[in-house]
């Protein structure tokens, strides 16, 4: 929600791990305009992870009145991007290419962190930025559910992470890639994450691989792993009452006479990459 | 002149297998071997050539596609080509977005009249007809919307090309206005009533859905002005007297009513109820906005609207379910100074989808209906785009299926939203439009479509039904509008007030907000156009979509327009709010409406409705002495309004906006839930909870009782998942059939009195309401003979609840053996209009309506359910469903595969009142929950719950087995958890 201010979280969480108020902030832009529609939790999630987010209409950039150099993490949210037509992430990135494209590649030479959750990652692989592409799901329809991803990649926003659930919502989540590119993903430790069968997929009697996507692959990194691109929503995931079995977890907690924790499987890569940018 | 970028794909497409999948399921001759999908767009444009393969460029994911420039070509063998491109004039998005991406990386402007237009051509290689392919692009098209092209390897040899084909609007220009002669007779008024105004050549303009005595009152009206109406200030009328804008059937005096039913009924029960609840009202604003709100907490409000869009989505499913939905996305942008969209909801009434008898609007059979088929699937795609693409989760919906909406089909829409109480200084649900401001309308522009869409779902649909009444929703342009209002323009207090623009268009929603400072002066010239050509009188009713009317003060304009532009969401001043008691239009200087707001609003006469009580009895079904009752409850569960509909919910985002907690598919079996709950204020633990109940097959036999059944089951839904009475509030959705026939306003008017009853006896007001009263269709079958389908009277009551913590919430799997079962509430002989009833006419082809409907005692509900909550409260329950359709039987099957877990039950204990196992299994009494508890909490529970009915019936077990013993001990269902699960996902299993 938007009016959520940055004093009830600076309030509601000094007394928590993260509380470095003397550090820098980091500055966070989320992506917005033209239908992207993750840019309100995306930016919640960087804010619960003590990062300090803006949502950024794409036009403000382009007019100058917002600058990408000013800011330490981007973030290209999910979303229906023109409706994703002519295909999904393609006209939102010939936005970007037209108009952003030196301040992008400007922003990426000095190793600053980009992530493109969904039509974020599919904006970032039209853009050439991230490699491969997403292509409609082995359904031809549109899919809602939770997943299991095992980390394999190396990365500034996966560190400490295994294997955890996270919801999928996309058309065109396939991942898709030629044989050269994948060998060299694999060579670079540059895949993200691969579906497997893990708890959510336990819990909702579903199989590993939404989409049909190549080798299980939900996501990709480049540029020494500092950009991310995945198709799972991290930022519907910070808290442990989202989870597909939350009222089994929860039942069983009870009874083993245990808490669960408040976090949920998401907010670290939130974390992660804010932690990143302050030791910086 | 026009050019043509052709895309393909260069790797496997999931888009052409699944079409191929789905030509071959046809019943073709011989199997279509490859399909190939090309994405095609035409440019109608001055471009230059040396451009174009720079635009190619950006129209290709070079990993995935490749692209042709101009010419068609074709490399791999292949036997026909297949076109699908819209009608001119028809809403093209992709259309329009390659334009704006071509403006963008040509850096220019397209000039008026230019385009870009979307086709998709399917390449085909199979020994196929030309009627088969025609039969094939009968599945890929609406003729009303779209138009197809075929041509054969042969034919594409000879011509070389397929060629290019430009579907521009071209008007021809009429005469502006004409005036329309009323000094006529009676006779004549009707005509024009009926069919509308005669154009000068002779042809009639659509449906007014003006009475006669309608029409004799304005016949009054422009007698005292000395002069006749123009044909924009009739139809102007005609809108907002509509049915649809007005709800005549709800307003006017009924028998002894005088002040109708909905100031006497619904208006009044939310009256008594808050009155009652005194400090504890939980109502904010009811009934006098485009939504009704009720406190989520002290900072923000929670809104819900649920909406119907019933006669569109008959003749194009699609157009008519996105529309509806993104529609009602507008009624929460319009409510107060802007909602914010948190949550849609879908309902949809529909025929047997493998029902294939045709229908025809017309006599001579060349309007042919859509089949239920293409319908659901029509509907289901609508919400499935228009709530995908705006970033509304969809968390709750139904479907129901009777064959009576085989004419009709009824699509519910809703949305839920949440505003901040106060906006700067001010109260957010105040708004007031003030002499001076300007009347500016954002979003998209104004076409043909929706015209008459208001006055056409006040008609019976026939062959006249106008085609142009077919809208296409552009969810990506209200999602630009939405986000630049809620998000951005009412924080900065850029307007003083807004309304949405839906029936009628700016007719209704201009002369709407004119109400606020009494009047109105529109320039008809500055609204935006799509096309040049359109006459004013389709100007101001045309219901082109993603448009909102504003009042922004002058001061605030350039602040305002500057926003907007930055977002890419058009803004327009196109007139004046004044204080001259009147509407009044200028087209290019001339005055072409001059109406006092008075008699526009409430000139229409009051009519005397009759209503007449007639009691019918229905076939009772014979007592089943020797039923396999395992292998009927397997068959229950396959049933259409029972079986899983996964395939939907999975479908609808409803994880988007990080909202969710309670889901439409719960447990490891992945259950479709009657409720879900979810959390909209992310730094907040308050959850809001949503249900909806509707018992059509009821209302025949008795309209009271159906009534009580809605909205019992609509609360208890709320009240199983952990919500409370306290903080509960409903809304209505009448869907009725031939509304002035005596005996159907006798079933409305005890429909109404139950509402009015149950409500008040709950203590949960009505927040907002719609009507839908004509859902009836006239035409042919496919011998020709005239056909009339009403549908069933049709009432969904909505619930919308607030629980302090949302993390309490229950969801209905079973979740530990050994855990205690318990049923809630009394099991009586209760199945006129059951399930189970309609399953054992289908077995015997016969009709066992049946005549006991279920009584609802509320007083002795409100205990169960106070109980009930308090137990929730304190963690007691592991799991809980509410009873509906299907009974016992149902609940104990949803329970038991959501959580793979089998259970001993003994229906002993709650025989006393029926006559049979089965009748106690499929009863479907109201006011009863399905619980399952850990046994330590046994005591607990049963403490809490004391005093009412609360029957422990078994237990969990320890294999996945699901056993029942009847009355006298014996075994009568056994069977494996995991047959029940395929059987309950066995019906829609291809959709």
């Amino acid at each position: 929600m938007k009016p959520k201010s940055k004093k009830i979280y600076k309030k509601k969480f000094t007394r928590s791990s993260f509380s470095e108020k003397k550090l820098p902030r980091v500055k966070v832009l989320v992506f917005s305009g033209y239908g992207l529609n993750c840019e309100e939790e995306t930016k919640y999630a960087f804010e619960l992870a003590g990062g300090d987010a803006d949502i950024v209409h794409i036009n403000d950039l382009i007019s100058g009145a917002k600058k990408i150099k000013n800011y330490d993490i981007l973030a290209f949210p999910g979303g229906f991007s023109f409706g994703d037509d002519t295909g999904s992430g393609k006209a939102y990135a010939n936005k970007v290419r037209n108009h952003l494209w030196k301040d992008v590649e400007e922003f990426i030479s000095k190793d600053k962190l980009i992530i493109g959750i969904c039509n974020g990652f599919q904006i970032l692989t039209n853009l050439g930025i991230l490699p491969g592409a997403l292509m409609w799901n082995d359904s031809a329809r549109y899919i809602d559910r939770w997943v299991d991803i095992k980390i394999e990649g190396k990365s500034p926003w996966l560190t400490g992470i295994d294997t955890i659930s996270l919801p999928i919502a996309h058309g065109e989540g396939k991942f898709y890639t030629d044989v050269e590119t994948l060998k060299k993903l694999k060579n670079e430790n540059a895949i993200v994450a691969r579906y497997v069968k893990g708890e959510a997929c336990e819990a909702t009697g579903l199989p590993k691989n939404p989409n049909g996507a190549l080798e299980d692959i939900a996501g990709v990194l480049s540029h020494n792993g500092n950009i991310l691109g995945m198709m799972p929503h991290p930022e519907r995931g910070l808290f442990v009452s989202q989870l597909p079995h939350f009222p089994y977890l929860k039942e069983k907690s009870r009874r083993d006479g245990k808490k669960l924790p408040k976090f949920g499987p998401g907010f670290q890569l939130f974390k992660n990459a804010v932690d990143h940018c302050k030791k910086k | 002149m026009a050019s043509r970028i052709i895309i393909s794909q260069k790797v496997r497409d999931a888009r052409a297998e699944t079409k191929k999948d789905q030509f071959n399921s046809l019943h073709l001759k011989s199997e279509i071997k490859e399909v190939l999908v090309l994405d095609s767009y035409t440019i109608d444009a001055n471009i230059k050539s040396d451009a174009l393969p720079k635009i190619a460029t950006a129209l290709t994911n070079k990993i995935l596609e490749e692209s042709l420039i101009g010419k068609l070509n074709i490399k791999n063998k292949f036997d026909w080509i297949l076109e699908i491109g819209f009608l001119p004039g028809v809403t093209d998005n992709i259309g329009t977005t390659t334009k704006e991406t071509i403006e963008d990386l040509l850096k220019l402007k397209f000039k008026s009249g230019e385009s870009v237009y979307f086709s998709q051509i399917f390449i085909l290689s199979g020994n196929l007809t030309k009627e088969e392919v025609e039969g094939i692009g009968l599945t890929l098209h609406n003729p009303l919307i779209q138009r197809m092209r075929i041509m054969s390897h042969k034919e594409f040899e000879k011509e070389g090309d397929l060629n290019i084909l430009v579907p521009k609007v071209n008007l021809k220009s009429e005469d502006a206005i004409i005036e329309v002669n009323l000094n006529v007779s009676d006779e004549e008024l009707i005509k024009i009533g009926k069919s509308g105004i005669v154009d000068k050549n002779g042809i009639s303009r659509g449906p007014l859905a003006l009475d006669l005595a309608y029409m004799k009152t304005i016949q009054v009206y422009f007698k005292s002005k000395k002069r006749n109406p123009t044909d924009i200030e009739l139809e102007s009328i005609a809108q907002t007297w509509s049915e649809h804008c007005k709800h005549t059937i709800f307003a006017d005096k009924l028998d002894e009513i005088d002040e109708g039913l909905y100031k006497a009924y619904i208006k009044e029960a939310t009256n008594i109820i808050r009155k009652k609840k005194g400090k504890k009202d939980i109502c904010v604003s009811v009934f006098s906005d485009n939504a009704g709100a009720i406190a989520f907490d002290d900072k923000y409000l929670v809104t819900h609207k649920v909406e119907t869009h019933n006669s569109p989505s008959a003749l194009d499913p699609f157009g008519g379910s996105i529309t509806g939905i993104v529609g009602v996305n507008r009624d929460t942008i319009g409510f107060g100074l802007g909602a914010k969209p948190v949550a849609n909801m879908y309902g949809f009434c529909l025929a047997d989808p493998s029902d294939t008898r045709p229908l025809f609007r017309d006599k001579l059979q060349t309007q042919k209906m859509l089949s239920p088929r293409r319908i659901m699937d029509g509907v289901i795609a609508g919400v499935n785009v228009g709530g995908n693409c705006s970033g509304i989760p969809t968390p709750h919906g139904f479907v129901y299926f009777d064959e009576r909406f085989r004419g009709k089909p009824l699509v519910f829409v809703g949305t839920v939203g949440i505003i901040p109480r106060k906006i700067g200084k001010n109260l957010s649900t105040e708004k007031e439009a003030k002499k001076g401001d300007y009347i500016v309308v954002i979003g998209g522009k104004v076409g043909q479509d929706g015209i008459h869409g208001a006055t056409f779902s006040s008609e019976v649909m026939d062959g006249a039904s106008p085609a142009t009444a077919v809208q296409i929703g552009d969810p990506i342009t209200q999602k630009k509008l939405s986000d630049a209002i809620v998000k951005e323009a009412r924080d900065l207090n850029l307007y003083s007030s807004i309304t949405d623009n839906g029936a009628g268009g700016i007719s209704c929603s201009i002369a709407e907000m004119a109400k606020e400072c009494n009047g109105c002066r529109v320039e008809l010239e500055k609204v935006p156009l799509k096309y040049p050509g359109l006459t004013p009188w389709k100007i101001w009713i045309s219901e082109s979509q993603e448009r909102m009317t504003l009042a922004v003060p002058k001061s605030k304009w350039n602040a305002f327009k500057k926003l907007m532009d930055s977002r890419g969401v058009g803004a327009d001043v196109v007139g004046e709010f004044t204080n001259s008691g009147k509407c009044v239009v200028t087209y290019n200087g001339k005055k072409i409406v001059d109406m006092d707001l008075e008699f526009l609003h409430n000139g229409l006469p009051s009519r005397n409705l009759v209503s007449k009580n007639e009691k019918n009895t229905y076939l009772e079904a014979p007592k089943q002495s020797t039923i396999d009752l395992t292998k009927t409850f397997k068959e229950m569960l396959k049933r259409l309004n029972i079986t899983s509909f996964e395939f939907i919910s999975k479908q609808y985002d409803h994880e988007v906006q990080a909202n969710s907690v309670l889901k439409p598919l719960q447990g490891k079996g992945q259950v479709n839930a009657d409720v879900a709950v979810i959390r909209p204020i992310l730094d907040s633990k308050k959850g809001v909870l949503l249900s909806s109940t509707l018992n059509p097959s009821y209302s025949e036999i008795d309209s009271y009782k159906m009534a009580a059944s809605s909205i019992d089951g609509a609360i208890r839904s709320v009240i199983a998942a952990g919500g409370s009475l306290e903080n509960l509030a409903i809304l209505d959705n009448f869907c009725w059939c031939s509304s002035t026939d005596p005996v159907r306003l006798g079933q409305l008017k005890a429909a109404v009195k139950g509402c009015f009853d149950y409500a008040v006896a709950y203590g949960t007001p009505f927040i907002s309401g719609k009507d839908s009263m004509f859902n009836d269709f006239k035409g042919y079958d496919e011998k020709g003979n005239q056909i009339n389908i009403s549908i069933p009277p049709t009432l969904l009551i909505s619930s919308i609840g607030v629980m302090n913590d949302a993390e309490k919430a229950i969801s209905l799997d079973f979740k530990f053996e050994g855990d205690l079962i318990y049923l809630l509430g009394d099991t009586l002989e209760e199945l006129g209009g059951s399930e189970y009833f309609k399953y054992l006419s289908q077995k015997s082809k016969k009709e066992f309506v049946g005549n006991v409907l279920p009584s609802v005692d509320a007083a002795k509900n409100i205990k169960l359910y106070k109980a009930f909550t308090k137990a929730a409260n304190k963690e007691l329950v592991a799991s809980s469903v509410a009873l509906g359709r299907g009974g016992l039987a149902v609940a104990l099957a949803k329970s038991a595969i959501g959580g793979k877990l089998g259970s001993e039950i003994d229906l002993k204990k709650i025989s006393k009142h029926t006559t049979g196992d089965d009748m106690t299994l499929f009863s479907e009494s109201q006011g009863r929950i399905l619980v399952s508890i850990n046994p330590k909490n046994k005591k607990a529970f049963e403490e809490i719950m004391k005093g009412n009915s609360v029957v422990q019936i078994g237990k969990i077990s320890k294999d996945s087995k699901l056993i029942i013993k009847g009355r006298d001990g014996t075994e009568i269902v056994s069977v494996d958890v995991d047959a029940l699960l395929s059987d309950y996902k066995s019906t829609f299993k291809s959709f």
